[in-house]
């Protein structure tokens, strides 16, 4: 992985240009100061907010410890707000934007069974949450209880949506089987 | 038999449901604005300070900085008590504000606000609640002798509640069969730290108009609020959309929303500020800081005789609201623990740290996690068990309270002693409960013990709630409420209560933006007033509508009295003829209707939970992990199952019960820093560490509500703290003395030493 960053990056600062293949786009951002830029000391979190306009990516603690930024990338649930954006380039990233599918509309089983559960309360953890389940969904469909805990402990929710959470990616995980 | 809904009580999907799970839902920080500007605050790194000089020239010439607010230039903008100005030439506490920059970017903001050079007069400062009272202890403010608060608020009206002073305690304590004094604190100030952290947009447009986008529980509260700190002549406009978590600490951010308008009043565009996490944990809302010095009479069979003590509320550098919530704690105190004799005297007082404000629970959850551990006492004493004196003394009908206005109600609400029995049914409390400071079970170095609590509130009925109901040619339905949406998800129960009043398909009725422009006055959802207040108003404003409709229809159908008139899926029918029929967009032609509704406020009914816990603590690393709640309430008749369960959940964070075991703010004592204002050091439950939890949901009708219901979600935390510190006594057979109880508490109180002498 480390090797990989290091490789991209050292294409990408050659040609002054960021590659990222996002929600199934490619973009080709410009390493510099300015709109539509890639600033070196901006993170992933701010690219794909305010670079891209992918807002559903939600900042709270911008430090690393709350897990709203969480995003997949190259199969991994992610810090977003712990990368930096000229580290990632070449990287095939997914966000909550990205899960719906693209063609029908048609939401993501996991983004169902949130609904059908109500496994929100505000709303704000909810992004990070759905896409720290579906990383572990993808990688293990069928998650024991003690598992998505374990899966979602790095996601903060301060109203307590948590059980309804857990209930609604086990039901999303019996729905894919 | 029972009456059949359509949607209440059903299972209905949130309105903003998709947009929430797919990341579309506009959360402050998400909206777009042209030629938006960014604010940064620079803070103060002294707890107390005179700004002697403050220098802005270097920060100024920083290309892409608009204009820089400090207090030689701020507007003239006060609130609070003492009413304090949005910049000052004192600084009183370690992030106070000192100035405000506004750029192009925030990393532009940010690299100025460094550049302002300030030159500070260091004072003495004083961060402990007792010692700022003492004679010679640093004052805060010149005409404030003490750091003493003046008592009472008058948004709580002329004759607010300052104590409770009732009967003779003398005569109460010579009538009791044991007589016990205790000092307890709730005093570790944990923080509700909603996930979104406090932010605004304003757009000034002069001379005299402001729009401000907020992320607040309270939109048109803040409006009223703002209104008055800008003058008479401003018009206001506050538009509020999806808040990110509030738990109360949002219904007031009048400082965030200022320093936004006064950057965009200097710059004539809109300005965005945004607090980092740091800053809304450092200087945003924290919880009354509550010490309660009490004596308690008690008879044998559980009858309390008198209450009397010294109340010390802590409120930091300045009050938004801490005398209303002493005022509102008093009277949950007399709601929980009925007494004919009272003498509690609170006092509000200042030191040097960052402000006190709105936290679920709001006065009550304060008191009591100070006053139950002195009334534990007196029940070990008297070898009562602390589920039946708390349900024996629990309002009912017959009983009342003085509120927060400082009139005595007749309390004319259900005796909830049959929920609180299903509660202890489902947690087996009877056959858990050992003794008091006897575990329940011994594994090991583990010992488990279980405790209890009870909160009621009557602030279900509080304030003031206005909407209307727009019924469209169309035959579609537009609800205006100054409502947004913080997480309860009464946006969508409003929809659901105007589909039932007129027998709608639900995608037929929406509502307007919580738009002050729009919508009719509301005070917004504060405490549990979402269900009987606001959703009264928003009933009464679709009744209105529906008779008006009827009032059209009747002469086209050829009936006299609407009384013979229904309605349902856009057809009006004659009762007794139901083949007479008129659809609702032939009766209404090319025409609107408007209803309207209202509520007054009522403060003669309370809600209820009783909370039970059990949790085991390892007597030799201290640890303690909560095993189980058991929440019991009645709710009336439920409106939104899957919303009560999700607040009812709740008890756990936002300063619930976690604030029992991990949760605190740490002040040093020497600095004022809060040395944990950041997500890894202020400790959180992660999903690894859930208890088991079951909400034991009672309706009991309540006749005064269109539907039956009353709200609960604020009062989920209360009865949880002072539960768990009754569970950990019970546990360790120790009593345990103060909030959280820490493994290092746990270790001394059973004369272990640990660490470093």
């Amino acid at each position: 992985m480390a090797k990989k960053i290091k490789e991209t990056q050292s294409r990408s600062n050659a040609r002054g240009l960021i590659k990222l293949f996002v929600n199934g786009q490619h973009h080709q951002l410009e390493i510099g100061d300015g709109p539509g830029k890639v600033n070196v000391t901006d993170t992933l979190s701010f690219t794909l907010r305010e670079t891209l306009g992918l807002t559903g990516t939600k900042l709270s603690c911008d430090s690393g410890a709350c897990g709203g930024c969480t995003i997949i990338m190259d199969g991994k649930a992610v810090l977003s707000c712990m990368l930096l954006t000229v580290e990632c380039s070449g990287s095939e990233i997914t966000t909550i934007e990205g899960l719906r599918n693209s063609k029908t509309g048609e939401l993501d089983p996991l983004q169902q069974a949130f609904i059908d559960h109500t496994a929100f309360q505000c709303g704000y953890c909810t992004p990070g949450m759905i896409m720290s389940a579906k990383a572990l969904l993808n990688e293990n469909p069928l998650p024991t209880e003690d598992e998505v805990k374990e899966a979602l402990s790095g996601n903060f929710c301060r109203c307590i949506s948590h059980y309804q959470v857990i209930d609604a990616v086990m039901d999303a995980s019996r729905r894919g089987r | 038999m029972a009456e059949q809904y359509r949607y209440i009580g059903r299972r209905v999907p949130r309105r903003d449901a998709t947009d929430v799970v797919t990341g579309a839902s506009d959360f402050l920080t998400d909206l777009k604005f042209p030629h938006l500007l960014h604010g940064k605050v620079l803070r103060s790194p002294h707890p107390h300070a005179i700004i002697k000089k403050i220098d802005t020239t270097k920060a100024l010439k920083t290309k892409g900085v608009k204009a820089i607010v400090t207090h030689e230039n701020a507007p003239d903008w006060k609130l609070g008590n003492p009413p304090i100005p949005l910049f000052d030439k004192r600084v009183r506490y370690v992030g106070d504000a000192v100035a405000i920059v506004a750029a192009e970017t925030e990393r532009i903001a940010e690299t100025a606000r460094d550049l302002i050079k300030v030159e500070y007069e260091i004072l003495p400062a004083v961060f402990d609640d007792y010692e700022a009272m003492k004679p010679g202890a640093p004052q805060l403010y010149d005409d404030l002798p003490g750091n003493i608060l003046p008592a009472g608020d008058r948004v709580m009206g002329p004759t607010c509640a300052v104590e409770i002073v009732m009967g003779d305690c003398a005569k109460g304590f010579a009538e009791a069969d044991a007589v016990v004094e205790g000092h307890y604190g709730y005093d570790s100030i944990p923080n509700p730290i909603p996930m979104e952290s406090p932010a605004a947009v304003a757009h000034w447009r002069e001379p005299d108009s402001v729009t401000l986008w907020i992320s607040n529980q309270a939109v048109w509260g803040a409006k009223s609020i703002l209104s008055k700190v800008f003058g008479p002549t401003v018009r206001v406009r506050t538009i509020g959309g999806a808040c990110g978590g509030s738990f109360g600490s949002k219904v007031m951010s009048w400082q965030v929303q200022c320093y936004a308008a006064a950057l965009s009043k200097a710059t004539g565009q809109p300005v965005r500020v945004a607090f980092s996490k740091g800053e809304h944990i450092g200087c945003f809302v924290l919880r009354p800081a509550t010490r309660f010095d009490a004596k308690v009479g008690m008879k044998k069979d559980g009858t309390v005789t008198a209450v009397e003590g010294d109340w010390i509320v802590g409120t930091g550098y300045y009050s938004m609201t801490t005398q209303s919530q002493v005022a509102v704690g008093c009277g949950e105190a007399m709601i929980a623990i009925r007494c004919e004799n009272w003498n509690v005297k609170p006092k509000v007082v200042c030191t040097n740290r960052n402000a006190s404000g709105i936290v679920r629970g709001f006065g009550g959850q304060e008191l009591k996690c100070a006053f139950f551990p002195i009334l534990s006492m007196a029940m070990a004493e008297l070898s009562l068990d602390p589920f039946e004196v708390l349900k024996k003394n629990f309002v009912k009908p017959g009983g009342g309270y003085f509120w927060r206005d400082g009139v005595w109600y007749d309390y004319r609400g259900i005796d909830f002693s049959s929920a609180m029995d299903r509660g202890a049914e489902a947690f087996g409390w009877k056959e858990k409960w050992k003794y008091w400071l006897k575990p329940t079970a011994v594994k090991g170095t583990k010992r488990v013990g279980i405790g209890i609590g009870v909160h009621g509130n009557a602030d279900i009925g509080e304030d003031f709630s206005e909407a209307l109901v727009r019924l469209d040619h169309d035959g579609t339905v537009m609800i205006h409420s100054c409502l947004a949406e913080h997480g309860t998800g009464q946006r969508s129960n409003a929809i659901k209560c105007v589909a039932e009043v007129l027998q709608l398909p639900l995608e037929l009725v929406s509502m307007t933006p919580g738009d002050s422009l729009v919508t009719p006055l509301e005070w917004g959802p504060a405490g549990s007033r979402g269900t009987y207040a606001i959703l009264s108003a928003v009933i009464n404003a679709a009744e209105d509508v529906k008779k008006k409709l009827f009032e059209r229809a009747a002469p086209k159908l050829g009936v006299g009295s609407i009384a013979d008139l229904d309605t349902a899926d856009g057809i009006v029918w004659v009762k007794s003829d139901p083949k007479r029929r008129i659809a609702w967009k032939k009766a209404l032609g090319l025409r609107t209707l408007i209803g309207s509704g209202r509520f007054d406020p009522d403060y003669s009914l309370a809600n209820c939970v009783m909370s039970f816990v059990e949790l085991q603590i390892d007597i030799e690393t201290g640890k303690l992990d909560l095993i189980r709640v058991v929440n019991a309430t009645d709710v009336g008749k439920v409106i939104d199952p899957q919303g009560l369960e999700g607040q009812l959940n709740g008890c756990l964070g936002t300063a619930g019960i976690d604030s029992a075991i991990f949760e605190e703010t740490i002040v040093d004592p020497t600095t004022g820093r809060i040395l944990n204002a950041n997500m890894i050091d202020y400790k959180w439950r992660t999903t690894a560490e859930l208890p088991a939890i079951e909400n034991v949901v009672s309706e009991t009708p309540i006749p005064s509500h269109r539907y039956h219901a009353v709200g609960v979600g604020e009062i989920a935390t209360s009865p949880g703290p002072s539960a768990v510190l009754m569970a950990a006594s019970n546990a360790v057979g120790v009593w345990m003395e103060s909030y959280p109880v820490t493994p290092e508490k746990v270790l001394r109180a059973l004369g272990k030493t640990i660490g470093r002498k």
